[in-house]
């Protein structure tokens, strides 16, 4: 029993939870919403999201392979996640070379050349996705109605779109709600939007999922949606006949997709549970802003990379309470 | 609902294989070897010389100042020489090294197992027992406990705290010693109360030990003062601060001694070796010592003679398996590795546990990815990510000031690092380098 034995400092034993494990199951939440997608949109769709995965994945292996040389990393996950979400964050009718370039920017720009997996101060799946909104306007604002398929169907605004271009026309509120899907239909997905925004509903239950396993914490997502029904909910009470109501908000957009998946990404959110909140009310106010006051219908894309810069400030000042920090008056 | 402390902690897996087997006295070994620095502070004076023939229990090396204590033979033999061996951190360190012969016992130790309730000893008279039977902390950090029983001037214990947390996995030695020498604890308890002058004790038991509890709520009705709080079970539960938290709400404040916030805190095997040393006049040569592993054919509680060989306890517990790749002292989340089975048990080696290639392999180490697990899990409320990376970068001030030196080493955040970044690691070395610049400034 002379045996070599290993000295190594404690502790000798670890969790056993892996990065792989943490986006897979970020991936697999995303499944039942995407899912969904590819019926509503059908094989478009498919297509969208088979190319930006790929797009992603070849690009992480090559820049890190040829350009890095280091040892490639895509076995990780981070880069089909990137590809699921800029996917889902796409009309299901663009032209597939806007999707190789947006992928390109996701994972080019967004996250290798601040140096990888962790190292990324904005979402990469958003720096790609907001380069082609501003890029491609048209095509990134046309989105085909979830009831046709195919890219011949017609385009049709988002409920959002709807209501933004109604009220800068004049038309007042209460004609222009007849119009707008009602919170049923925005709630389970019949609305027309980008691929993976479109049911409440779903993405929910994917949301579930993750906070069941403990791979992220409600702080994030129900601050940012509490936050848009807050300040729309307020909006709302004063001004019935100017501003619709607070759930119309939060089931429609990007709301539901943001604050659920993209503004919960660890790598460009904050670290305390303190910051997180404080980052989550920053991301709640700048897309109601936006969607309000702004040029565009939808802001979080926005919101959450404009959120996604203060990150590091929010961290620098934003402390955990240390232990023993206050002194405790004696019980 | 059941208390604990607030901030961080995780749940490791318990893996208490052990935890019902009674404790079974270990034979003595043929050589033993007594280190002199079995406990933080000064290492004591050796007072015998080779070739000297030595008695069960004989003093063999003084204290040598305040916080230090003293040594006494387990065996009893001819001192065969005086030499340098490695201690469980792989230093060589003085040991008195002693050839066993008979099992001679000095007469003024009382070996009976009749329990005795009554001192007439004074506060002085009890903690001056303490220091001459040579007490440490048994939970492992062999912290003398006649300095934990004179407080500095102007501060005034109010509880004292008896630690049967055991939240390290795999260890029951204290869970086995509550259960088989409950009534000695109790005993030992109220001997402390008494040299603390204080009213209150509190017994801390995580609640997976439910045996253990109420063993003491039967017991405990005899002795007056003496509450048990069963706990949630969570690591680092049994850490000082951690404790005396869960237990009374209040937080010790950097930097500062529990005494501070009117606590002292003493583990459970301590309280019994007080019982002994008080009651029986027995000085601290035995300890309860948990062999353990998963691979391990019987894992055991041995009652054992400071000083012995590792080995001996490795293969009293069915062998070394053959997929072993580390010994451990004291439990998997802050033993020690021991550098080879050939080290000797001293005061603080609380369990010996066997782990595997398997479960002892470090994974390679990925990107930070932000998720700030490590922050959610520190019982300090530090920030592991950020105090791992000015490690890296050298940058010891601002270590300082983000509270390094607050980090207990319980290895929370590098236990639940879904990168496996080796955050302790770091962190040791900057609490050392910072430690370093502390007293540079002094």
């Amino acid at each position: 029993m002379n045996k070599v034995l290993t000295i190594a400092p404690s502790p000798h034993i670890i969790q056993g939870d892996s990065v792989n494990k943490i986006m897979f199951r970020v991936i697999f939440a995303l499944l039942p919403a995407l899912a969904w997608s590819f019926l509503a949109f059908g094989l478009p769709a498919v297509y969208l999201t088979l190319v930006s995965i790929l797009t992603c994945v070849l690009a992480e292996w090559l820049i890190q392979k040829y350009m890095l040389k280091t040892e490639p990393s895509v076995k990780d996950g981070s880069a089909i996640l990137t590809g699921v979400l800029l996917a889902m964050n796409l009309p299901a009718g663009i032209p597939l070379w806007m999707v190789v370039i947006g992928a390109l920017v996701s994972i080019g720009i967004g996250k290798m050349a601040f140096g990888g997996l962790g190292q990324n101060l904005f979402n990469p799946a958003l720096v790609g996705r907001v380069f082609l909104l501003i890029s491609f306007p048209v095509p990134m604002t046309s989105w085909p109605n979830v009831t046709q398929t195919g890219v011949d169907a017609v385009t049709e605004a988002t409920p959002l779109g709807l209501l933004k271009e109604g009220l800068k026309s004049g038309t007042p509120l209460s004609e222009l709600t007849s119009t707008l899907p009602d919170h049923a239909n925005l709630f389970f997905g019949n609305i027309s939007g980008s691929m993976g925004e479109i049911s409440a509903l779903l993405l929910l239950l994917g949301f579930l999922y993750l906070l069941i396993r403990k791979v992220i914490s409600w702080h994030i997502p129900i601050t940012v949606l509490g936050t848009i029904f807050l300040f729309t909910g307020i909006l709302w009470l004063v001004k019935p006949d100017q501003y619709i109501d607070p759930l119309f908000h939060i089931l429609t957009g990007g709301a539901m997709l943001g604050a659920l998946f993209m503004a919960t990404d660890m790598v460009t959110s904050p670290m305390t549970k303190k910051g997180q909140v404080l980052y989550a009310a920053g991301i709640g106010i700048i897309t109601v802003c936006i969607r309000i006051w702004g040029a565009y219908p939808e802001g979080i894309s926005f919101a959450i990379l404009i959120m996604n810069a203060f990150t590091p400030l929010i961290n620098n000042y934003i402390k955990p309470k240390r232990f023993g920090e206050k002194q405790h008056g004696k019980a | 609902m059941l208390k604990t402390f607030k901030k961080g902690g995780v749940h490791p897996p318990e893996n208490k294989r052990s935890a019902d087997k009674s404790i079974e006295a270990l034979p003595q070994p043929d050589i033993a070897t007594i280190l002199v620095a079995q406990h933080i502070g000064a290492p004591s004076k050796i007072l015998v010389s080779k070739g000297e023939t030595i008695r069960v229990g004989q003093l063999i090396a003084q204290s040598s100042g305040f916080v230090s204590t003293n040594i006494h033979s387990s065996v009893s033999g001819k001192v065969a020489r005086i030499d340098t061996v490695s201690d469980v951190s792989g230093y060589k360190k003085e040991a008195v090294i002693i050839q066993v012969a008979g099992d001679e016992w000095l007469d003024t130790i009382d070996r009976s197992d009749e329990l005795i309730t009554e001192s007439i000893l004074d506060a002085r008279a009890i903690t001056d027992k303490i220091l001459e039977a040579g007490i440490v902390g048994l939970g492992g950090a062999t912290f003398p406990t006649h300095v934990k029983l004179m407080p500095p001037p102007g501060m005034k214990a109010e509880v004292l705290i008896i630690n049967g947390v055991e939240c390290e996995p795999f260890l029951t030695s204290d869970h086995r010693l509550m259960l088989e020498k409950g009534e000695e604890i109790l005993v030992g308890t109220r001997l402390l109360m008494k040299a603390l002058g204080v009213k209150r004790a509190v017994i801390g038991i995580e609640n997976n030990k439910s045996d253990a509890i109420r063993n003491f709520r039967i017991l405990g009705a005899k002795y007056p003062g003496i509450e048990v709080c069963a706990l949630r079970v969570k690591y680092p539960q049994g850490g000082e601060k951690q404790l005396i938290k869960a237990v009374t709400g209040r937080e010790v404040p950097s930097g500062a001694l529990p005494v501070a916030v009117g606590a002292v805190v003493n583990n459970v095997g301590t309280v019994f070796a007080v019982y002994e040393a008080v009651m029986k006049n027995k000085p601290l040569i035995e300890r309860i010592v948990t062999v353990t592993g998963n691979s391990l054919s019987k894992p055991s509680n041995f009652k054992v003679r400071i000083g012995s060989p590792v080995r001996q306890l490795i293969d009293a517990a069915g062998g070394l398996p053959d997929d072993t790749a580390r010994v451990i002292s004291g439990g998997p989340m802050m033993g020690k590795a021991l550098p080879s089975v050939d080290v000797p048990v001293s005061k603080g080696t609380s369990g010996i546990l066997v782990l595997s290639e398997k479960e002892g392999h470090r994974k390679a180490v990925k990107n930070c990815i932000r998720c700030g697990r490590c922050v959610g899990v520190c019982p300090m409320g530090l920030e592991p990510y950020l105090l791992m990376t000015l490690s890296e970068k050298r940058l010891w001030e601002k270590a300082e000031a983000e509270k390094v030196m607050d980090c207990i080493e319980c290895g929370s955040c590098s236990f639940t690092c879904p990168s496996n970044r080796p955050l302790l690691d770091h962190i040791r070395l900057g609490k050392l380098s910072v430690g370093n610049l502390i007293r540079s400034r002094k």
